[in-house]
Parts: structure tokens; C-alpha cells; sequence
């Protein structure tokens, strides 16, 4: 009788990644000091502080957390406008469509990616350092941040846009301009825009936490009560707020779906 | 025929643009009303000496503290924000899964995750710096704080993606393995799990890009991490510390976001 043999699988190399993975996890673990007995041991501890700030959180102060909400959700706004109007031209320069020059391209790029790594709790920090505390330092780290985040979202879909209209476009002789005018920025608005929303969402969060280092906001009331050890009035500032971030991000999510 | 012009009429729809007016005009008081409450009180006159300094601080970093191979060194300090971004991202790519599970249509049904989702939607809007305060509170100060609150913020986005990728996988693998009577556990270990496993892989390793950020800002708060040398130079107007700093981590996360990234690619 004739035998049918069914090789057996070479699993080496998935057996050598998940090796790796484990090796990373555990060793990252254990480098950073992470004991689940001690951490299980101190979370009994610990539920002291979270008593203090949420049962019940200091109602009364609730009135005093408007103005400096309402100061976060301006910060964002404006600098989510900064951010998104100095994006656009970059991104057009950045996408390798356009200008289909590399060494305009690639540098560019860098550049961008270079920004994109810096936090934006970095960014305000330094700014802070150099323009002093209040909002202003709060919009411009913004500003830098959605920056660096709507040109790469920007330029990878002018890169992925429907190339036919701009090859029809100059084959009937147009220009550059008329170009980007007529065959790109009518292809990548609705996502521009999809994008800006984007970016507003994540600069509201990051609004609300940037005054941490003075950089205006709801973030710097958080921080004073901390520092006072007024945990009740903390408690009241993370509840409202993030209802208040919770509804944005539901709103804009949805004005974003009815837009791409 | 010398200048012909070809006009193709435009149709007009009085309805549309005033749609039109309401929606751009709207944004623009909205914007209006934002600039009106940034005061700028005009650059402080130490402006100036300060970016002189920071410039002067970029150009003749701390080399002595990246050599520091102590625990007050700044590998030490870069080492252990990415032991914290891996611990989270590993923790949170866990936690996801059982959330994801929740908020997929396909799933529980319709009703069950539209809560699901909303679970995952309330996790992703609180910020992680504030989760790593309470954490702080709860285990201590240091990383493992660090770790929980990537862990835990983290499920916000994760989860949202895993469901995602499990809502549009291939439900016949599943109803196969239902209809020889396969248990609940079974067809998540045997059909979910296999078929969205290389998205998976995928969100994670994209996740640990972010919170390789994230995990150097959390040392603001005292979570550990790079954060917490990095804003004490600033604070100190230690530039050329400040200056090192802010270069290896930029050098850090742009190598680590190419090795994701390639990896990335080949997966999906």
C-alpha cells in the first residue's frame, strides 16, 4: 500500500519570532521593574487616592473648570488651523507625484519625520521655556504637532490619488498650477478635510493635558489642584473633561464619516 | 474660429449654497472666537537670549551624559522608555483582544457592540498622562505605572482596529467550524484569530510606534522614562542636556519606526 507523506511544516523561523517577541516582552518587563505580586499587593493599597478623588468629586467646583476648558478647546482650534493651513503646501512639495524631483522630495520628508517624532508635551515644554507660560506656547506646540501629522496623512493620499486626470489635464497643455488646481486639490480636499478633523480630535486631548507644563489650558488648573493635594477638585476636572472630549470626538467622528 | 470658448453651464442650487454660507461661515466664527481667546501677550524679552542659548545648546550637546552608562545615564534612561513602550504595547495587544471581541458586530451582534464600541471610544478619549498619575497613585511611582497606563490607553485604539479587522474577516471559516460543533473557544483560537492575525501584528507593531512617544513623555509625571531627565534639563535651562536628549530621541524613534515599518510592511 502506498503511503502518503505530508511533509511536516518548517516552523523554525516562526518559532525563532516568537522567541524574539517573548525574549523582548519579558526582558522589557523585567528591565522596568514590573512585579505583578507588588503591583497586585499596592492596587488594594491604593485605592485610597482614587476614593478621594471620585467618591464624590468636589461638585461645587465644577463652575470653575468652564473658563479653562473652554480656553483648551480654543488652543485646539487655533492650532489645529495653523497646523492644517501650513500642511497643505508642504504636503503637495513632499508628495513624489507632484514635483517628481528626489532631492525635493526626500529631504522634505526627513524633515517632516523629524517633527513627527517629537511629542507634543516636548514641544510645549520648549516652548514654554522660550515664550513663557499661557496658551500662546500651548497653540504653537500644537500647531507644530498637526503639522507634522496632517502633511504625512496629506501627502500619502496625494500620492495615492486617480493620476488619469492630471495626465489628461497635461496633455491638453495646463500648467503646474492649474494642475494641482484642477486634478489634485479637488481629489484630496474631501480627505484634507477628513484629516483636519483628525487632527482636531487629537489636539483637543492633547490640549487638555499640555498645561501640565504650563502651557495654558485645563491641564494647568489639573496641575495646580495637584500640587495642592486637593484630590476631590481633581477628580471634578477629569470627569467634566472628559465628557467634554468624549462628545467632540463623538461629533467629529461622525462629520468625518459623512466626509470621506 | 479663432478664440473659441467652450462653456459648460453650471448648474446653481440656491438650497446648496446656502448650505454652503452656513457651513463655511460657521467655521469661521468658530475659528474667530478661537483666535480671540489666545491672548499673545507679546515674545518675553528674554526670548531672544533663550533661543540663543537653546541653539548654542544644540550645537555642543552633553556627550558626557550619553556616555553616563550608569542608572543616571541616558541610555539607562532611553533603555527603559523602550522596555516601557514594549511591556504597554504587549499588555494593551492582550487586553484589546477580549475588547475587540466585544465590539464586533459579527460577533455578539449588533446591539452588544455598539456598547462594546462605545467602551472602546470612552478608554481612548481619557489622556494617558492623567492615567499614569493614577496609576502613580495607585502602584507607585516609575515605570511599572508607566507600563500600565500604555496598557490600559492603549485598548482604546487597539481594540477599535482589532474589531475592525475581525468585522471584515471571512465569516465562512467560522460557520464551518460552528457547524461540526466546534466551542466558542475553538473558533476563536481556530478561525477569528488565525485569519486577522497578521492585521493584528500589524495595529500592535504600529501602536508600539506610538507609544514609544507616548512612553517618553509619561516621565513628566514621575512614570518613568526619558521624560523625567528631559523636562527637569528644560526646566534648568540645561540646554546642551536638553539638546542631547531630544537628539537620541528623535535618532531612537525614527530607527525604531523604520524597523516597524519595514516589518509592517511584509506582514500585510
Amino acid at each position: 500500500m502506498e503511503r502518503l507523506i505530508v511533509p511536516r511544516p518548517n516552523h523554525l523561523r516562526r518559532n525563532l519570532i516568537i522567541l524574539t517577541v517573548v525574549f523582548l516582552v519579558v526582558g522589557s518587563g523585567w528591565f522596568a521593574g514590573f512585579d505583578f505580586v507588588q503591583i497586585f499587593r499596592n492596587f488594594i493599597k491604593g485605592g485610597r487616592l482614587l476614593r478621594r478623588m471620585f467618591l464624590p468629586p468636589a461638585w461645587s467646583y465644577a463652575p470653575k473648570v468652564v473658563t479653562p476648558l473652554i480656553e483648551t478647546l480654543r488652543m485646539a482650534l487655533v492650532g489645529t488651523f495653523w497646523g492644517a493651513l501650513t500642511a497643505l503646501p508642504v504636503a503637495v512639495f513632499a508628495a513624489n507625484n507632484f514635483i517628481r524631483n528626489p532631492y525635493v522630495n526626500k529631504p522634505l520628508r526627513f524633515i517632516l519625520n523629524i517633527f513627527r517624532t517629537i511629542p507634543a508635551m516636548v514641544l510645549a515644554s520648549l516652548f514654554v521655556a522660550v515664550f513663557g507660560t499661557g496658551p500662546f506656547s500651548g497653540v504653537l506646540a500644537l500647531s507644530v504637532f498637526t503639522f507634522g501629522l496632517i502633511s504625512k496623512l496629506t501627502y500619502e493620499s496625494i500620492e495615492a490619488i486617480d493620476y488619469g486626470q492630471v495626465e489628461a489635464l497635461m496633455s491638453l497643455g495646463a500648467t503646474k498650477v492649474n494642475v494641482l488646481r484642477y486634478a489634485i486639490l479637488p481629489q484630496i480636499l474631501p480627505q484634507f478635510m477628513s484629516y483636519t478633523m483628525y487632527g482636531f480630535e487629537v489636539n483637543v486631548r492633547a490640549a487638555a493635558v499640555l498645561g501640565y507644563v504650563g502651557a495654558g489650558g485645563i491641564g494647568q488648573t489639573f496641575e495646580h489642584n495637584l500640587a495642592w493635594r486637593e484630590f476631590d477638585k481633581v477628580g471634578v476636572i477629569i470627569v467634566i473633561s472628559f465628557f467634554v472630549v468624549l462628545v467632540i470626538d463623538l461629533v467629529s467622528s461622525r462629520i468625518r464619516r459623512s466626509l470621506v | 474660429m479663432t478664440d473659441a470658448k467652450i462653456l459648460v453651464p453650471k448648474k446653481s442650487d440656491p438650497l446648496k449654497t446656502v448650505y454652503r454660507i452656513v457651513n463655511y461661515g460657521g467655521l469661521a466664527l468658530l475659528l474667530v472666537w478661537g483666535f480671540l481667546g489666545i491672548p499673545y501677550k507679546g515674545v518675553m524679552k528674554t526670548a531672544e537670549g533663550t533661543i540663543h542659548a537653546l541653539v548654542r545648546g544644540f550645537l555642543n550637546p552633553d556627550l558626557l551624559y550619553l556616555g553616563n552608562m550608569t542608572i543616571d545615564g541616558l541610555p539607562y534612561a532611553i533603555l527603559e522608555t523602550i522596555a516601557i513602550a514594549i511591556a504597554g504595547t504587549f499588555v494593551s495587544a492582550v487586553i484589546s483582544i477580549p475588547f475587540a471581541l466585544l465590539a464586533s458586530q459579527n460577533i455578539v451582534g449588533p446591539r452588544v457592540s455598539k456598547v462594546g464600541k462605545f467602551i472602546v471610544t470612552m478608554i481612548r478619549t481619557f489622556p494617558e498622562l492623567i492615567l499614569a498619575l493614577i496609576f502613580i497613585g495607585v502602584v507607585g511611582p516609575g515605570a511599572p505605572a508607566g507600563i500600565l497606563a500604555l496598557g490600559i490607553h492603549s485598548i482604546g485604539m487597539l481594540g477599535k482596529l482589532f474589531s475592525e479587522a475581525i468585522e471584515s474577516m471571512d465569516m465562512g471559516v467560522k460557520e464551518a467550524l460552528e457547524s461540526c460543533g466546534a466551542n466558542p473557544f475553538e473558533v476563536l483560537f481556530r478561525a477569528v484569530l488565525p485569519q486577522v492575525s497578521p492585521e493584528l501584528i500589524s495595529y500592535t507593531l504600529y501602536r508600539f510606534e506610538i507609544n514609544m512617544r507616548a512612553a517618553s513623555t509619561l516621565g513628566l509625571v514621575g512614570a518613568g522614562g526619558i521624560g523625567a531627565p528631559l523636562i527637569f534639563a528644560i526646566r534648568n535651562r540645561a540646554w546642551p542636556r536638553a539638546a542631547i536628549i531630544i537628539i537620541v530621541l528623535v535618532v531612537t524613534v525614527t530607527i525604531i519606526d523604520a524597523i516597524s515599518g519595514r516589518i509592517r510592511k511584509k506582514i500585510v
